[in-house]
Protein backbone atom coordinates (compact mmCIF):
# COMPACT_ATOMS: atom_id res chain seq x y z
CA UNK A 1 0.00 0.00 0.00
CA UNK A 2 1.22 3.25 -1.08
CA UNK A 3 1.35 6.23 2.35
CA UNK A 4 1.77 9.66 1.58
CA UNK A 5 3.76 11.18 4.62
CA UNK A 6 3.32 14.82 3.80
CA UNK A 7 6.79 17.66 4.88
CA UNK A 8 5.57 21.26 5.71
CA UNK A 9 7.92 23.80 6.36
CA UNK A 10 8.68 22.91 9.99
CA UNK A 11 7.59 19.27 9.98
CA UNK A 12 10.33 17.31 12.28
CA UNK A 13 9.13 13.73 12.15
CA UNK A 14 8.50 13.32 8.29
CA UNK A 15 11.88 11.23 7.74
CA UNK A 16 10.69 8.81 11.04
CA UNK A 17 7.28 8.51 10.01
CA UNK A 18 7.51 7.68 6.76
CA UNK A 19 10.34 4.92 7.75
CA UNK A 20 7.62 3.51 10.25
CA UNK A 21 5.66 3.23 7.18
CA UNK A 22 8.33 1.08 5.42
CA UNK A 23 8.77 -1.46 8.81
CA UNK A 24 4.87 -1.46 8.65
CA UNK A 25 5.37 -3.22 5.32
CA UNK A 26 4.01 -0.35 3.35
CA UNK A 27 5.94 2.21 0.18
CA UNK A 28 6.01 5.60 1.71
CA UNK A 29 5.46 8.32 -0.93
CA UNK A 30 6.93 12.07 -0.17
CA UNK A 31 4.27 14.46 -0.35
CA UNK A 32 5.14 18.24 -0.31
CA UNK A 33 3.09 20.86 1.80
CA UNK A 34 3.22 23.24 -1.68
CA UNK A 35 1.66 20.68 -4.23
CA UNK A 36 -1.83 19.62 -5.14
CA UNK A 37 -1.02 16.37 -5.74
CA UNK A 38 -1.32 13.54 -3.52
CA UNK A 39 0.46 11.14 -5.96
CA UNK A 40 -1.74 8.36 -6.06
CA UNK A 41 -1.47 7.18 -2.30
CA UNK A 42 -4.04 5.22 -0.40
CA UNK A 43 -3.72 6.85 3.26
CA UNK A 44 -1.79 9.77 4.61
CA UNK A 45 0.36 10.83 7.23
CA UNK A 46 0.49 14.18 8.56
CA UNK A 47 3.59 13.78 10.99
CA UNK A 48 4.77 15.86 14.11
CA UNK A 49 7.06 18.91 14.13
CA UNK A 50 6.54 22.99 14.49
CA UNK A 51 4.98 23.22 10.49
CA UNK A 52 5.54 27.38 10.00
CA UNK A 53 7.03 27.47 13.21
CA UNK A 54 3.84 26.89 14.82
CA UNK A 55 2.89 30.82 13.98
CA UNK A 56 -0.54 31.76 14.82
CA UNK A 57 -1.22 28.56 16.63
CA UNK A 58 -0.22 25.39 15.96
CA UNK A 59 -1.65 23.85 12.69
CA UNK A 60 -3.32 27.00 11.55
CA UNK A 61 -1.22 28.06 8.42
CA UNK A 62 -0.76 24.37 7.87
CA UNK A 63 -4.13 23.93 7.74
CA UNK A 64 -4.31 26.30 4.18
CA UNK A 65 -1.77 24.95 2.44
CA UNK A 66 -2.55 23.34 -0.79
CA UNK A 67 -1.85 19.75 -0.36
CA UNK A 68 -4.36 19.95 2.70
CA UNK A 69 -7.16 20.66 0.40
CA UNK A 70 -6.23 17.45 -0.87
CA UNK A 71 -6.11 15.72 1.61
CA UNK A 72 -9.05 16.86 3.04
CA UNK A 73 -11.21 16.44 0.08
CA UNK A 74 -10.06 12.85 0.17
CA UNK A 75 -10.71 12.19 4.28
CA UNK A 76 -13.75 13.53 2.88
CA UNK A 77 -13.85 10.79 0.62
CA UNK A 78 -13.12 8.14 3.03
CA UNK A 79 -9.01 7.89 2.59
CA UNK A 80 -7.05 6.74 6.09
CA UNK A 81 -5.39 10.20 7.52
CA UNK A 82 -3.70 9.69 10.83
CA UNK A 83 -2.29 12.97 12.09
CA UNK A 84 0.37 12.59 14.32
CA UNK A 85 1.52 15.68 17.17
CA UNK A 86 1.09 18.54 15.13
CA UNK A 87 -0.14 16.42 12.16
CA UNK A 88 -3.27 16.26 15.09
CA UNK A 89 -3.78 19.74 15.40
CA UNK A 90 -3.96 20.56 11.85
CA UNK A 91 -6.58 17.96 11.40
CA UNK A 92 -8.18 20.32 14.47
CA UNK A 93 -7.62 23.23 12.63
CA UNK A 94 -9.03 22.36 9.35
CA UNK A 95 -11.88 21.24 10.78
CA UNK A 96 -11.22 17.10 10.01
CA UNK A 97 -11.58 16.38 13.56
CA UNK A 98 -13.74 18.50 16.62
CA UNK A 99 -11.63 20.35 19.18
CA UNK A 100 -8.52 21.41 19.66
CA UNK A 101 -4.99 21.41 21.31
CA UNK A 102 -3.71 23.82 23.60
CA UNK A 103 -0.36 25.01 25.44
CA UNK A 104 0.46 21.95 28.24
CA UNK A 105 -1.53 22.81 31.51
CA UNK A 106 2.15 22.59 33.42
CA UNK A 107 3.36 25.26 30.94
CA UNK A 108 6.35 22.68 30.14
CA UNK A 109 7.46 20.52 27.25
CA UNK A 110 6.99 16.97 28.05
CA UNK A 111 8.76 14.29 26.58
CA UNK A 112 8.60 10.56 28.11
CA UNK A 113 7.05 6.96 27.29
CA UNK A 114 3.52 7.41 27.88
CA UNK A 115 1.27 4.72 28.84
CA UNK A 116 -2.16 4.70 26.56
CA UNK A 117 -4.78 2.25 26.31
CA UNK A 118 -6.70 2.21 23.03
CA UNK A 119 -10.07 2.35 23.28
CA UNK A 120 -10.95 2.46 19.85
CA UNK A 121 -9.33 -0.63 17.48
CA UNK A 122 -11.89 0.21 14.77
CA UNK A 123 -10.17 2.36 12.69
CA UNK A 124 -8.16 1.76 9.75
CA UNK A 125 -5.09 2.80 12.08
CA UNK A 126 -5.78 0.80 15.15
CA UNK A 127 -7.00 -2.43 13.36
CA UNK A 128 -3.66 -3.97 14.75
CA UNK A 129 -4.66 -3.57 18.48
CA UNK A 130 -6.98 -5.12 21.01
CA UNK A 131 -9.94 -2.90 22.17
CA UNK A 132 -8.46 -2.02 26.17
CA UNK A 133 -4.62 -3.10 25.08
CA UNK A 134 -2.19 -1.43 26.83
CA UNK A 135 0.72 -0.02 24.91
CA UNK A 136 3.71 2.51 25.62
CA UNK A 137 3.91 5.16 22.73
CA UNK A 138 6.87 8.13 22.91
CA UNK A 139 5.09 11.27 23.81
CA UNK A 140 6.34 14.81 22.98
CA UNK A 141 4.92 18.05 23.18
CA UNK A 142 4.29 21.46 24.21
CA UNK A 143 0.94 22.50 22.90
CA UNK A 144 -0.74 18.58 23.74
CA UNK A 145 -4.00 19.87 25.68
CA UNK A 146 -7.20 18.32 23.78
CA UNK A 147 -10.18 20.69 24.55
CA UNK A 148 -13.60 20.60 23.34
CA UNK A 149 -16.57 21.92 25.39
CA UNK A 150 -18.86 19.08 26.86
CA UNK A 151 -21.30 18.75 24.79
CA UNK A 152 -18.21 17.62 22.15
CA UNK A 153 -16.65 15.68 24.92
CA UNK A 154 -19.87 13.72 25.53
CA UNK A 155 -20.50 13.07 21.47
CA UNK A 156 -16.70 11.91 21.64
CA UNK A 157 -17.12 9.63 24.32
CA UNK A 158 -20.40 7.85 23.67
CA UNK A 159 -20.07 7.12 19.60
CA UNK A 160 -16.93 5.53 20.43
CA UNK A 161 -14.30 8.35 19.05
CA UNK A 162 -11.97 8.38 21.71
CA UNK A 163 -9.38 6.41 20.22
CA UNK A 164 -6.59 6.74 23.09
CA UNK A 165 -6.37 7.28 26.57
CA UNK A 166 -3.81 8.25 28.74
CA UNK A 167 -2.71 5.92 31.55
CA UNK A 168 -0.68 6.48 34.83
CA UNK A 169 -0.71 10.39 34.54
CA UNK A 170 -1.94 13.24 32.12
CA UNK A 171 0.86 14.69 30.52
CA UNK A 172 -0.33 18.04 29.51
CA UNK A 173 -3.42 18.22 31.00
CA UNK A 174 -6.02 16.69 28.06
CA UNK A 175 -10.16 16.64 28.66
CA UNK A 176 -10.77 13.45 29.55
CA UNK A 177 -7.37 11.88 29.36
CA UNK A 178 -7.68 12.08 25.80
CA UNK A 179 -4.65 10.58 24.06
CA UNK A 180 -6.31 10.90 20.51
CA UNK A 181 -9.39 10.97 18.98
CA UNK A 182 -11.25 9.90 15.09
CA UNK A 183 -14.14 11.84 13.12
CA UNK A 184 -17.51 9.80 13.13
CA UNK A 185 -16.61 7.76 9.89
CA UNK A 186 -13.45 6.46 11.73
CA UNK A 187 -11.20 7.39 8.76
CA UNK A 188 -9.32 9.87 10.02
CA UNK A 189 -7.53 9.75 13.25
CA UNK A 190 -5.40 12.35 15.31
CA UNK A 191 -3.31 11.32 18.15
CA UNK A 192 -0.38 13.26 20.41
CA UNK A 193 1.80 10.68 21.06
CA UNK A 194 4.28 9.20 18.28
CA UNK A 195 3.90 5.72 17.20
CA UNK A 196 6.57 6.53 14.66
CA UNK A 197 9.08 6.58 17.17
CA UNK A 198 8.46 3.54 18.76
CA UNK A 199 8.66 0.76 15.98
CA UNK A 200 12.09 -0.42 16.72
CA UNK A 201 13.87 -1.79 19.52
CA UNK A 202 17.23 0.02 18.90
CA UNK A 203 15.16 3.42 19.88
CA UNK A 204 14.54 2.44 23.73
CA UNK A 205 10.65 2.74 23.59
CA UNK A 206 9.76 -0.60 22.31
CA UNK A 207 7.89 -1.36 19.39
CA UNK A 208 4.13 -0.77 20.61
CA UNK A 209 3.77 2.00 18.35
CA UNK A 210 4.21 0.39 15.06
CA UNK A 211 0.72 -1.31 15.11
CA UNK A 212 -0.51 2.48 13.46
CA UNK A 213 1.98 1.48 10.52
CA UNK A 214 0.05 -2.22 9.86
CA UNK A 215 -2.85 -1.90 10.98
CA UNK A 216 -3.74 -0.79 7.40
CA UNK A 217 -3.44 -4.10 6.04
CA UNK A 218 -5.42 -5.49 8.74
CA UNK A 219 -8.69 -3.35 8.13
CA UNK A 220 -7.96 -3.62 4.39
CA UNK A 221 -10.53 -0.90 4.66
CA UNK A 222 -12.87 -2.86 5.41
CA UNK B 1 -5.80 54.20 5.14
CA UNK B 2 -7.32 53.02 8.36
CA UNK B 3 -6.57 50.11 10.77
CA UNK B 4 -8.46 47.73 11.96
CA UNK B 5 -7.97 45.95 14.70
CA UNK B 6 -8.97 42.36 15.47
CA UNK B 7 -8.55 41.15 18.96
CA UNK B 8 -8.33 37.55 20.19
CA UNK B 9 -8.73 36.23 23.21
CA UNK B 10 -8.97 32.30 24.33
CA UNK B 11 -12.50 31.76 25.57
CA UNK B 12 -13.30 32.94 29.58
CA UNK B 13 -13.64 28.68 30.37
CA UNK B 14 -10.86 27.57 28.43
CA UNK B 15 -7.16 27.43 30.57
CA UNK B 16 -4.92 29.89 29.71
CA UNK B 17 -1.43 28.84 30.96
CA UNK B 18 0.54 31.29 29.56
CA UNK B 19 -1.86 34.00 31.29
CA UNK B 20 -1.35 31.87 34.42
CA UNK B 21 2.93 32.21 34.09
CA UNK B 22 2.33 35.74 33.67
CA UNK B 23 0.16 35.97 37.01
CA UNK B 24 2.62 34.29 38.52
CA UNK B 25 5.49 36.33 37.26
CA UNK B 26 3.61 39.78 39.01
CA UNK B 27 4.23 38.82 42.15
CA UNK B 28 7.77 37.83 41.96
CA UNK B 29 8.25 41.07 40.80
CA UNK B 30 7.13 42.78 43.58
CA UNK B 31 3.35 44.22 41.47
CA UNK B 32 0.80 42.94 43.95
CA UNK B 33 -3.28 42.84 43.80
CA UNK B 34 -3.42 41.53 39.97
CA UNK B 35 -5.94 38.20 40.69
CA UNK B 36 -6.53 37.16 37.22
CA UNK B 37 -4.07 37.69 33.64
CA UNK B 38 -5.42 36.41 30.55
CA UNK B 39 -3.31 36.75 27.35
CA UNK B 40 -4.52 37.05 24.03
CA UNK B 41 -3.27 38.52 20.54
CA UNK B 42 -3.77 41.75 18.63
CA UNK B 43 -3.36 41.58 14.86
CA UNK B 44 -3.63 45.28 13.06
CA UNK B 45 -5.13 45.30 9.72
CA UNK B 46 -4.04 48.08 7.45
CA UNK B 47 -6.19 48.44 5.19
CA UNK B 48 -7.10 51.51 2.50
CA UNK B 49 -10.80 52.45 3.88
CA UNK B 50 -13.06 51.02 6.42
CA UNK B 51 -16.48 50.13 4.37
CA UNK B 52 -19.28 47.99 5.34
CA UNK B 53 -17.80 45.36 2.60
CA UNK B 54 -14.55 45.49 4.63
CA UNK B 55 -15.43 45.11 7.78
CA UNK B 56 -17.35 41.99 6.53
CA UNK B 57 -14.02 40.24 5.18
CA UNK B 58 -12.49 41.06 8.20
CA UNK B 59 -14.91 39.49 10.40
CA UNK B 60 -14.18 36.57 8.17
CA UNK B 61 -10.30 36.62 8.09
CA UNK B 62 -11.32 36.61 11.79
CA UNK B 63 -13.23 33.63 12.10
CA UNK B 64 -11.68 31.90 9.68
CA UNK B 65 -7.36 32.64 10.05
CA UNK B 66 -6.61 34.70 13.27
CA UNK B 67 -9.07 33.41 15.95
CA UNK B 68 -9.62 29.54 15.82
CA UNK B 69 -13.19 29.25 17.10
CA UNK B 70 -13.41 26.32 19.01
CA UNK B 71 -11.01 28.28 22.12
CA UNK B 72 -10.43 32.10 21.20
CA UNK B 73 -13.29 34.93 21.10
CA UNK B 74 -12.30 37.85 18.71
CA UNK B 75 -13.31 41.46 18.08
CA UNK B 76 -13.06 43.82 15.76
CA UNK B 77 -12.95 47.25 15.74
CA UNK B 78 -11.59 50.35 13.67
CA UNK B 79 -8.92 52.54 14.76
CA UNK B 80 -7.04 55.34 13.52
CA UNK B 81 -10.03 55.93 10.09
CA UNK B 82 -8.42 58.28 7.79
CA UNK B 83 -11.02 57.62 5.33
CA UNK B 84 -12.22 60.94 4.47
CA UNK B 85 -15.66 62.16 6.00
CA UNK B 86 -14.91 59.12 8.80
CA UNK B 87 -14.94 60.01 12.84
CA UNK B 88 -11.71 59.61 13.62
Amino acid sequence: MKIGVVTFPGSLDDVDAARAVGIGGHEAVALWHGEHDLKGVDAVVLPGGFSYGDYLRCGAISRFSPVMTEVIDAAGRGMPVLGICNGFQILCESHLLPGALIRNDHRTFVCRDQRLRIENNRTPWTAAYAEGQEVTIVLKNGEGGFVADEATLDRLEGEGQVLARYLDLNPNGSARDIAGITNERGNVVGLMPHPEHSVETLTGSGTDGLGFFTSLVESAFA
Amino acid sequence: MARVVVDVMPKPEILDPQGKAVLGALPRLGFSGVTEVRQGKRFELEVPEVTPEVLAEVEKMAETLLSNPVIENFAVHVEDDLTPGASA
